[in-house]
């Protein structure tokens, strides 16, 4: 690692001042110290934010408030995220391992960066890593990147999941820095990457995540669907997460959110407007999966993704409508 | 002074910030137990208990630890003082090289604390209530350590004997 200096910050805005000096947020370190041993982050300073508080799960009338310093074991114990938002519960434990879990953190989840090969690799010419150095992944070994949202410049995706079952879930990010407080859903909170792949997510300098918002639950059905290389301890190639409510044997509503499919986590409201009103059937779940990937694009070793997707949204769909 | 407490003993944390948890314990608290498998959290051998909590040493930075209470496997039992845990391991050839065992051992542990709290894992049915400990459970919740030896049936032989021994809340003593 290279060298740098490390601060305790002991509330959000002792931490905030921090970050708008230039420092680092650390928070469970599991990204960022991986990262940082392989010199593909190199910050100068860092500022931990272990001891703000922030670590509380806390509900009222407008739904439930996860602390941006919950530990995601944590927040999958929790009682009320079982009951009535299963869908977060399934998808953080369908991620990394028990360990990992622990230590990671929600705001710390959020922003965890990709897992491109390339990226992780600084002799290969990468434009998040290093921008107008080239991308290696798209001529390169692309099993795992995206398929949707891509650019000229990256093909990476968020391989995250419990922000796809956050984006079902119409949840919104708190943030708070040096020009106040504000609220990012999280269909907004991450970024295609566009001509410039280094920026994942749209928080400014100096701006930090407090917390985690989830709306009222819908009392739908929650699913969550991973497909990977292994039975556990490994990353998506594509995820489905859906929340799902019948009404007399038509689909009355319907959220779905996909991980590892595109360059941030995806969700297309075409697709949920064909599904509603609808009763369930094959050739439904085949028109869906045709909107829904209507624009995809492989780069040749991803190209399964298309396929794949278009049998975990089937699925899914049967699973959250069988009843 | 930032300290952390470790199996029982306080000791100052490290001055050079880039000192990650496990180097710490093997390197300057000559503690070399806990072993270094990928140093990238993609194995499990660094894994010691943090305030109850299993996690991956390598991959956390030892400053964070100010106040923290850690076990590691030369807290849970020695050569001629096995634990309960360590004796089924034993029984059961829960291990064939060693090096992933105190990884194993230590996340075994903590293991037992999540079911007694009654935590779900992805493959429980139902996530609403306390899951039924199955094997198929135990293989999840042990699926971050790794084995290059392949002991991973006999080490889940070796947890299910300690659970059918030991009702839930003395096995997380175990
Ligand atoms: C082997 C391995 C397997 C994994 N498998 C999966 C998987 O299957 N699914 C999955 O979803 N994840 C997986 N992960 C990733 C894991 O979930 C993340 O590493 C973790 O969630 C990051 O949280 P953290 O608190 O440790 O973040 P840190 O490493 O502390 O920080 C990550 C980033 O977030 C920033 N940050 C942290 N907190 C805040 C905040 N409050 N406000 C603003 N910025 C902040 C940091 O500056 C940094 O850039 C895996 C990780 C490993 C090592
Ligand atoms: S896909 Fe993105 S992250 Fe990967 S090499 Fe290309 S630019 Fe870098
Ligand atoms: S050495 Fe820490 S997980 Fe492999
Ligand atoms: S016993 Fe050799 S790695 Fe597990």
């Amino acid at each position: 690692m290279k060298a740098f200096t490390l601060d305790h910050a002991d509330s959000s805005a002792s931490a905030i001042t921090a970050m708008a000096a230039g420092a680092r947020t650390i928070a469970g370190g599991t990204n960022l110290v991986d990262l940082m041993k392989l010199q593909v982050e190199v910050p100068d300073k860092l500022v931990s934010i272990r001891s703000i508080g922030l670590n509380d799960i806390t509900q009222d009338d407008d739904g439930l408030l996860i602390g941006a310093l919950v530990s995601n074991a944590d927040c999958a114990a929790d009682t009320r995220v079982r009951q009535s938002w299963p869908l977060l519960a399934k998808a953080i434990l369908a991620g990394a391992s028990p360990q990992l879990r622990n230590r990671a953190t929600t705001g710390g989840n959020l922003c965890q960066r990709t897992r491109c090969g390339y990226f992780y690799d600084t002799t290969q010419a990468c434009n998040k890593r290093e921008p107008g150095r080239g991308c290696a992944a798209r001529e390169g070994f692309n099993r795992i990147h995206a398929v949707l949202g891509t650019s000229e410049a990256c093909i990476a995706t968020y391989p995250g999941d419990m922000a796809v079952a956050m984006l079902a879930l119409d949840a919104v990010v708190l943030v708070d820095g040096p020009g106040g407080a504000r609220e990012i859903p999280i269909a907004r909170f991450h970024r295609q990457p566009g001509d410039d792949p280094s920026r994942d997510n749209v928080l400014e300098d100096g701006e930090l995540i407090t917390a985690v918002r989830l709306p009222a639950p819908t009392g739908g059905v929650q699913v969550y669907r991973k497909v990977r290389d292994r039975a556990s301890y490994a990353f998506a190639l594509v995820s489905v997460a859906a929340d799902v409510t019948m009404v007399q044997g038509r689909i009355a509503r319907c959220a779905l959110a996909f991980g590892s499919l595109g360059t941030v986590p995806w969700r297309d409201a075409a697709v949920e407007d064909l599904l509603v009103g609808e009763t369930p059937s094959p050739a439904l779940y085949t028109r869906a999966a045709e909107v829904l990937l209507k624009d995809a694009r492989g780069f040749g070793a991803n190209d399964f993704k298309i396929p794949l997707t278009a049998r975990a949204l089937a699925a899914t769909l049967h699973e959250a409508t069988k009843g | 002074m930032l300290t952390a407490c470790v199996n029982g003993t306080d000791h100052p944390l490290p001055s050079d910030p880039r000192r990650t948890l496990l180097d710490w314990l093997r390197d300057d608290l000559a503690l070399p137990g806990t072993k270094k498998g990928c140093d990238h959290g993609q194995c499990g051998a660094c894994t010691v208990i943090v305030d109850g909590r299993r996690m991956n040493s390598c991959l956390s930075l030892a400053q964070l630890h100010h106040g923290d209470s850690i076990e590691t496997i030369e807290s849970i039992g020695s050569a001629d003082k096995l634990s309960v845990l360590q004796k089924a391991f034993v029984t059961h050839d829960g291990f064939q090289c060693g090096y992933c065992t105190p990884g194993q051992i230590c996340s075994a542990k903590a293991l037992m604390q999540e079911l007694s709290d009654g935590w779900a894992s992805a493959v429980s049915d139902d996530i609403t209530v306390t899951p039924a400990i199955t094997k198929e459970e135990l293989r999840e919740r042990m699926s971050g350590n790794l084995c290059r030896c392949g002991a991973y049936s006999n080490i889940i032989a070796a947890l299910e004997e300690v659970l059918a021994d030991h009702p839930l809340h003395e096995g997380a003593s175990a």
